[in-house]
């Protein structure tokens, strides 16, 4: 147990998309803003600020939470996943990438890496879920522009070619 | 949306996929807060006005010697180093973008500090005091226009700042012929299509030009750069505006951020530093820009057969504390289609531009037709209704029939072309407008509460850079000379190895333009699409623009694919020419094909694409007699159809007009109001379709807007002015749960004549169709007129139900706090002491100082006058005030008067509380009390729900510490009448606990 | 919206977390979940010295059922207790109420602790507990107590924990043999918080509800044998006692209609 003081910088280090990382942090610096600027992982975007839209959301410890309501030495030792860790190990598009690409599922894009990182985990867990489920899971991330309709079509397009993916896997 | 393909080898039609996708997916997005800044940037924080309306009385930023702040701005600043901004008319209002002498809304900036990062800067803003000497607020456009309401501008005479009245065909002949007239009122609330990136702006000051230069994701139009350059006072050169790759979206608020580019120009001047500033959330729900909200009158007079001869359309437009250019452009970018696409060949407006204590207005996706097709497709069905007659019967005998085009509407709109009634009959198909009809029917017959909704738009595109000008009277426009066009630029280029280009101004904020503008010019030069570079990102110092640059009212269809076709087709040209001395071939008979330009009888004939590309670099010598070196055209395109104002006001305010027809079917909950949509379907001819990826994202985007219009969305103010929407809990942005699938029709396309490809806009139709039409499903369903958005089921059950159960016979209802903002209540406690040493204790500030919750020490600052500094609160949620008390009103030992007010980083609050002091038996008293307190500022712009049940447990709290200050150690009990209340009801109710 | 200076500790331990109360009292604020304080912390609404982080001690997380009753450890996730195997059997009321506590990804941080500390009225947890009659149970350097569900939520976002006290573990009685359950919820989009939330609870021809949502707190009623009318007329003075607010979303009157209407379906739903 260790006090951090409130306007000193401390070491911060952990996991990011399986590469070792550090950075110094005030205790109160949030985690998008670590992630953000003192990490330049620029992909986690942010949009309120108070846990509403979804837009920060990352994996942390293979779990969805909104980055924005963490701070930076929260983290400390722990294992996160944000949208630059998501596509293949050869670039090349992930399935759930590739179906928001070929359903249209984004336009400005801001929301999309809140959304990726939400059903990652959320399609882990439920690998064949209906539409209104979907969009039950959805919830927790606002987008402006799209209407929702193609993110769950992509959705459920990608629970889909993961599922032959695993079945093909397996 | 079904690929509309040509040729096999074409692409403008298929349903490219995006190639925005590959870094917006992978995180490699380039927004302006992902990208680097010089070292030593600073980051800026705003202090904003917690009153909706109060004189500066003044700013003390001693406090800010703290390290890392560099810089700050106050009004003052503003007003010595720029000048108002201006906007398109004479006008009595001095807008800086920061308050100078007095705040007009609540959120309005007050100062800005620019510090080493944004977390000391925002400590910066709480260490800066401002006094405040508050004023009575107004917040409705008509109670504003009252001769006792208090007046936002001293310069004007009144809270409406423009009036102007327009006469088109003879409609006073029409309303007196008429054989029916029918009159109704709406009422339209004030929303925004809140983008999910926030403003952002980095401005650093340059030495060698006295300017500036910003990266911002301002959307346009550039009409606004004058404008800021004029404020800045410096030429329009010396102003860099720059935008990045990626934008969060706009949908229109993002114009509204030049005021932004200004004060922080002024910052980075002042700090000497590049600065930067990220607009968070709460900022952006209280101060960034919102729809006016408007009252419109509508009157029409129709035949016994359905035919609307007149419609009188009297318009508030309440545009909040200031104008902000291109405001009140709303009011007038419909001017040409008050008629919507009816053939209605009489006409009378007058425009009422009203100021009011809320955020100003700036653009929201829809740009005035919301407002106005609201009032026009209400009417409709109002008019069918009153008639007997189905209304879609009535919206059919009264549209622009097919034959007419183009058609000009009576106020001036040049309608390019379309076939609204194909439009409707194959919505009606594809939609089973039969089904619904069958639906209702059934569900009428089992009791339920069903209606069926229509509504028609057209949907203009490109706008007239001219039509504000309308604003002005015939005079005035022409002393200021003509306004009119809308000039699109792109910018095509092929290099010394072929590979093409393009460069244009049409600043996306999402909308996929780089893949729709390398489809358009693949197509002319035989190209695939990936190989053609699109650079989006703008620069003023760099870039072909003009003022209609931009992203806004449905541009880019019409007009930047306009000149990208333009600019390729001189490319093309060119290229022609070249390779025709090289083929021996005539330029005319050569195809661009597959990476090669050959001839058109003899393919085998034929030089690669880049061979000729490079001809022109490496040897301009071999290029035909006369011509330049080098292949880069850039096309500055407008239409000759857009026109200025006529003498008679007459305004054909876009270029083209694409159609979208609604039809819906809604069943209402009688127990809950909740509204549930059946059945929904809509359609829209936008022309010639590019991406149907797109266009249908288009649609998609703008139905859930529109559903969070209807339903949901609502910049809530207080009637003091205080703001109530600050948290995106309050402000309801619709999830993927709350927007229901329709059904979406794909009629058969009217391709504009006046476009270069036949392409309209798609972006806004259901911003005007989706509000209206189930309104008026709402309105059949209920039969009830006064249909008022957002459609909160407490608002509709209140519609459905006009009187609730009262409880039980023998108790009086316990008293519910209703009402809003306005945060009340009353309540009793006994005290044992006489009214005489609890009078004693109101009116000492020690024994006061005691019994206030969080109070150290009051001080008497006259006659019964206080002060002190106060840790209020609720729960963990404290901070520090600076409390004022005044008592007043005093009838010793019996009653006295309690007039507060409290100021801190929280927020502003002032309230007063009557105490009566009765005698008891054995020298103890029972303290009457009730209070009213108002909130503004930050607790009441994100406590919401909350605020009542804070408020009341604050007094509860004190009035038990009253009880005991007076009444020794003797724990007294504090009884809110509703507690009390609840108790004797209690005792009542057999079996409760 | 960046949040003010503080200290941050993290604990591994109880007896660390109660030390550390101890020596800052009103000072310190405990962050468990992080979903109600970060988002008052960013807007500065709330300003602690220091913030005691619980969420990684091992002791505070964990659910155990024992005889009569469901003990789960303050610092808990609201989805660790949603995926516990035992919830169907033995908190069925909860399986109903805690997917309505906002997204799961606040979920995946948000506490059962903390949502009872926190003690907004409209919250889900505190109203179950009020149902339910659960327990709270407080640690601080002076001891342990444990408050009855009425005595520890006493008005808005405001309990009876002394500010030295940590909530270490809620205890809720295991549903009885032969009890019904109802859940229901009014908000104005999925996940947010309730305009108005009701629970309900039936064991034989007694019938238990509690109301979120509209009081300063849940409020709980119970009847016996109530039938036909005598329903309504009981959920009637039940909505007025009540008496709420007008805020944006609802208005108090449509709150009473709520719980009217809602109350009579969620008794019905436990009817036999
Ligand atoms: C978008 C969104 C939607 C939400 N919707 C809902 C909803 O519908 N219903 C709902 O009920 N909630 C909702 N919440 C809030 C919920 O997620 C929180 O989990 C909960 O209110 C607080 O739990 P927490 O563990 O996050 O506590 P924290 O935020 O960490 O703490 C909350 C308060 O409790 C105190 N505290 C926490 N744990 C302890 C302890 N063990 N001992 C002493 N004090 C403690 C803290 O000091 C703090 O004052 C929502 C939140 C968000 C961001
Ligand atoms: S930024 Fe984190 S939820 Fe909105
Ligand atoms: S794509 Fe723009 S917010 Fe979702």
């Amino acid at each position: 147990m260790n006090l951090l003081e409130s306007n000193i910088r401390h070491l911060v280090r952990f996991t990011l998309n399986g590469a070792q990382v550090e950075g110094y942090a005030e205790p109160r610096l949030l985690l998008t803003d670590f992630l953000r600027h003192e990490l330049g992982a620029t992909g986690t975007h942010v949009g309120c600020e108070h846990g509403v839209c979804g837009a920060c959301t990352i994996l942390l410890d293979g779990r969805a939470v909104r980055s924005c309501l963490m701070l930076a030495v929260q983290v400390e030792g722990a294992a996160i996943e944000t949208i630059e860790g998501l596509a293949q190990e050869d670039g090349g598009f992930s399935p759930l990438q590739q179906a928001f690409h070929e359903n249209f599922a984004l336009q400005c894009g801001y929301c999309t890496p809140g959304i990726l990182m939400s059903m990652t985990e959320y399609l882990r867990d439920n690998p064949n879920p209906t539409k209104k489920e979907v969009r039950v899971a959805l919830s927790g991330n606002l987008c402006r522009c799209t209407g929702y309709h193609e993110i769950v079509n992509a959705i459920l397009d990608a629970a889909k070619a993961l599922r032959e993916e695993d079945g093909a896997s397996s | 949306m079904p690929e509309q393909v040509q040729p096999p080898n074409k692409h403008v039609g298929r349903r490219t996929l995006r190639r925005e996708n590959l870094a917006l997916l992978t995180g490699k997005g380039e927004f302006v807060d992902d990208l680097p800044v010089k070292p030593g940037t600073l980051h800026a924080a705003i202090l904003r006005s917690p009153h909706p309306h109060a004189e500066i009385v003044s700013i003390d930023c001693s406090a800010l010697k703290m390290s890392g702040v560099h810089a700050v701005v106050t009004g003052k600043d503003l007003a010595e180093r720029t000048d108002p901004m201006l906007v398109g008319f004479q006008n009595p209002i001095d807008y800086y973008g920061m308050a100078t002498d007095r705040v007009r809304y609540m959120g309005e900036p007050v100062a800005a500090v620019a510090a080493t990062n944004r977390y000391l800067a925002e400590d910066a803003v709480e260490a800066i005091k401002v006094e405040y000497r508050p004023l009575a607020a107004v917040v409705d456009p008509l109670q504003a226009l009252a001769p006792d309401a208090p007046l936002l501008h001293p310069r004007a005479d009144s809270n409406c700042v423009s009036t102007r009245h327009f006469i088109h065909g003879a409609p006073e002949e029409a309303f007196a012929q008429a054989d029916h007239g029918a009159t109704l009122t709406i009422r339209y609330p004030r929303n925004s299509i809140t983008p999910m990136e926030t403003y952002a702006v980095v401005a650093e000051a340059v030495a060698e030009t006295g300017g500036f230069d910003v990266l911002s994701n301002f959307q346009g139009p550039f009409s606004l750069h004058s404008v800021m350059t004029r404020a800045l006072r410096v030429r329009s050169n010396a102003l860099r505006l720059r935008s990045p790759k990626n934008s969060g979206g706009s949908f229109g608020s993002k114009l509204t951020i030049f005021p932004y580019i200004v004060v922080l120009c002024v910052l980075a001047g002042k700090a000497k530093r590049p600065v930067k500033w990220i607009e968070d959330r709460l900022e952006h729900l209280s101060a960034a820009s919102s729809a006016a909200n408007r009252v419109t009158k509508i009157e029409a007079a129709y035949t016994e057969a359905g035919k609307i001869t007149v419609l009188r359309l009297t318009h508030w437009d309440d545009n909040g504390a200031y104008l902000r250019a291109p405001m009140p452009a709303p009011l007038y970018r419909m001017h040409g289609v008050s008629t919507n696409g009816y053939d209605i060949r009489n006409l009378e407006v007058t425009n009422h531009v009203v100021v009011t204590n809320k955020c100003p207005s700036g653009a929201v996706r829809g740009f005035g037709g919301p407002q106005l097709y609201f009032a026009v497709e209400r009417m409709m069905q109002k008019v069918a209704s009153e008639l007997g007659m189905d209304p879609l019967e009535l919206v059919r005998r009264n549209l622009i029939r097919p034959e007419q085009f183009p058609y000009q509407a009576i106020a001036g709109a040049l309608l390019d072309s379309g076939n609204y009634q194909r439009v409707i009959e194959e919505a009606s198909a594809a939609g089973d407008l039969d089904r619904l009809k069958q639906r209702k029917q059934a569900a009428l017959q089992a009791g339920k509460l069903y209606g069926v909704g229509y509504a028609a738009c057209v949907e203009p595109s490109q706008s007239n850079m001219g039509y504000i000008s309308t604003l002005k009277t015939g005079d005035e426009r022409r002393r200021a000379g003509p306004k009119d066009g809308a000039v699109a630029s792109v910018t095509v280029s092929v290099d010394a190895t072929g590979s093409v280009n393009v460069v244009g101004d049409s600043v996306p904020q999402g909308q996929g333009h780089q893949t729709v503008l390398a489809q358009v010019v693949a197509d002319q030069l035989g190209l695939a699409p990936d190989d053609i570079a699109v650079a989006l990102d703008t620069d003023t110092a760099k870039d072909g623009w003009s003022l209609a640059a931009g992203n806004y009212s449905n541009r880019f269809s019409p007009a930047s694919v306009s000149a990208a076709h333009l600019a390729a087709e001189r490319v093309r040209k060119k290229m022609a020419d070249i390779a025709a001395t090289m083929l021996n071939a005539p330029a005319e008979d050569l195809r661009f094909e597959n990476g090669k330009i050959l001839a058109a009888h003899n393919p085998d004939n034929a030089v690669p694409f880049y061979r000729v590309g490079g001809l022109a670099h490496w040897s301009p010598s071999s290029l035909p007699e006369g011509m330049d070196p080098g292949i880069r055209e850039t096309a500055m395109w407008s239409a000759p159809e857009l026109t200025p104002t006529s003498a008679k006001d007459e305004i054909n305010t876009s270029l083209a007009y694409g159609f979208g027809f609604d039809f819906c079917g809604v069943e209402i909950d009688p127990a809950t109001g909740v509204v549930r949509i059946d059945q929904y379907a809509t359609a829209h001819d936008c022309g010639t379709i590019l991406n149907p990826g797109m266009a249908e994202g288009q649609i998609r985007g703008s139905w859930a807007s529109g559903i969070g219009a209807t339903f949901y969305e609502e910049f809530a103010y207080g009637e003091d002015g205080s703001f109530l929407s600050g948290t995106f809990a309050d402000y309801l942005v619709p999830s993927a749960c709350e927007v229901p699938e329709f059904q979406l029709v794909h009629p058969t396309p009217t391709p504009s004549p006046y476009t270069r490809l036949g392409a309209k806009g798609i972006a806004e139709g259901n911003q005007y169709t989706t509000p209206a039409c189930i309104a008026n499903a709402v309105a059949d369903a209920l039969g009830f007129e006064d249909v008022l958005l957002p459609l909160a089921p407490a608002k509709v059950l209140a519609w459905l139900q006009s009187s609730e159960r009262p409880p039980a016979e023998g108790t009086a209802p316990a008293k519910a706090e209703e009402g809003k903002p306005r945060i009340g209540g009353s309540g009793e406690v006994q005290v044992s002491a006489t009214p005489e040493s609890v009078w004693d204790i109101l009116l000492d500030p020690q024994q006061m100082a005691k019994i206030i919750p969080g109070c150290d020490r009051l001080e008497a600052v006259g006659d019964n006058r206080f002060r002190g500094d106060v840790m209020l609160g609720v729960g963990p949620i404290k901070g520090l005030f600076e409390v004022r008390l005044d008592l007043t009103d005093l009838d010793k030992p019996r009653s006295a008067k309690l007039v507060g007010s409290a100021a801190g980083p929280l927020g502003s609050s002032s309230g007063a509380g009557v105490f009566n002091l009765k005698p008891m038996e054995g020298f103890a008293t029972l303290v009457e009390y009730s209070y009213s307190i108002q909130l503004s500022g930050k607790v009441a712009a994100v406590g919401g729900r909350l605020l009542h049940g804070a408020a009341r447990q604050l007094i509860e709290r004190f009035m038990a510490a009253l009880a005991r200050q007076a009444g020794g150690d003797a724990a007294a009990e504090v009884h809110s009448t509703w507690r009390a209340l609840g108790r004797r009801l209690l005792a009542l109710l057999g079996g409760a606990r | 919206m960046k949040p003010p200076r503080f200290d941050y500790v993290r604990v591994e331990s109880i007896e660390q977390a109660v030390e550390l109360l101890a020596q800052h009292g009103d000072e310190a604020r405990v962050i468990a979940g992080g979903q109600s304080l970060m988002p008052m912390l960013n807007m500065r609404l709330v300003r602690p010295q220091v913030l005691i982080d619980i969420a990684k001690a091992a002791e505070l997380s964990g659910i155990k059922a024992n005889g009569k009753a469901v003990s789960i450890a303050a610092a808990t996730t609201q989805n660790a207790l949603l995926r516990w195997q035992g919830l169907r059997a033995h908190l069925p009321l909860l399986a109903q109420a805690l997917p309505h506590i906002g997204h799961f990804q606040t979920r995946n941080r948000g506490t059962v602790g903390g949502s009872l500390c926190h003690a907004d009225p409209s919250s889900e947890l505190p109203l179950c507990l009020a149902l339910l009659e659960g327990v709270v149970e407080l640690r601080s350097r002076r001891g342990t107590r444990r408050l009855a569900a009425r005595d520890f939520q006493v008005g808005v976002l405001t309990t009876a924990k002394q500010a030295d006290e940590l909530a270490t573990r809620i205890h809720f009685p295991k549903a009885p043999e032969d009890a019904v359950f109802a859940f229901k919820e009014f908000h104005r989009r999925h996940g947010d918080f309730a305009v108005v939330a009701l629970a309900a609870m039936r064991c034989g021809n007694a019938v238990r509800l509690a109301v979120g949502g509209v009081g300063d707190r849940p409020e709980v009623r119970s009847w016996c044998g109530l039938q036909g009318s005598a329903i309504d007329d009981a959920l009637n003075e039940f909505a007025w006692q009540l008496g709420g607010s007008d805020d944006i979303h609802a208005t108090a009157r449509y709150r009473r209609e709520l719980v009217r209407h809602m109350g009579r379906l969620a008794i019905a739903e436990t009817a036999p």
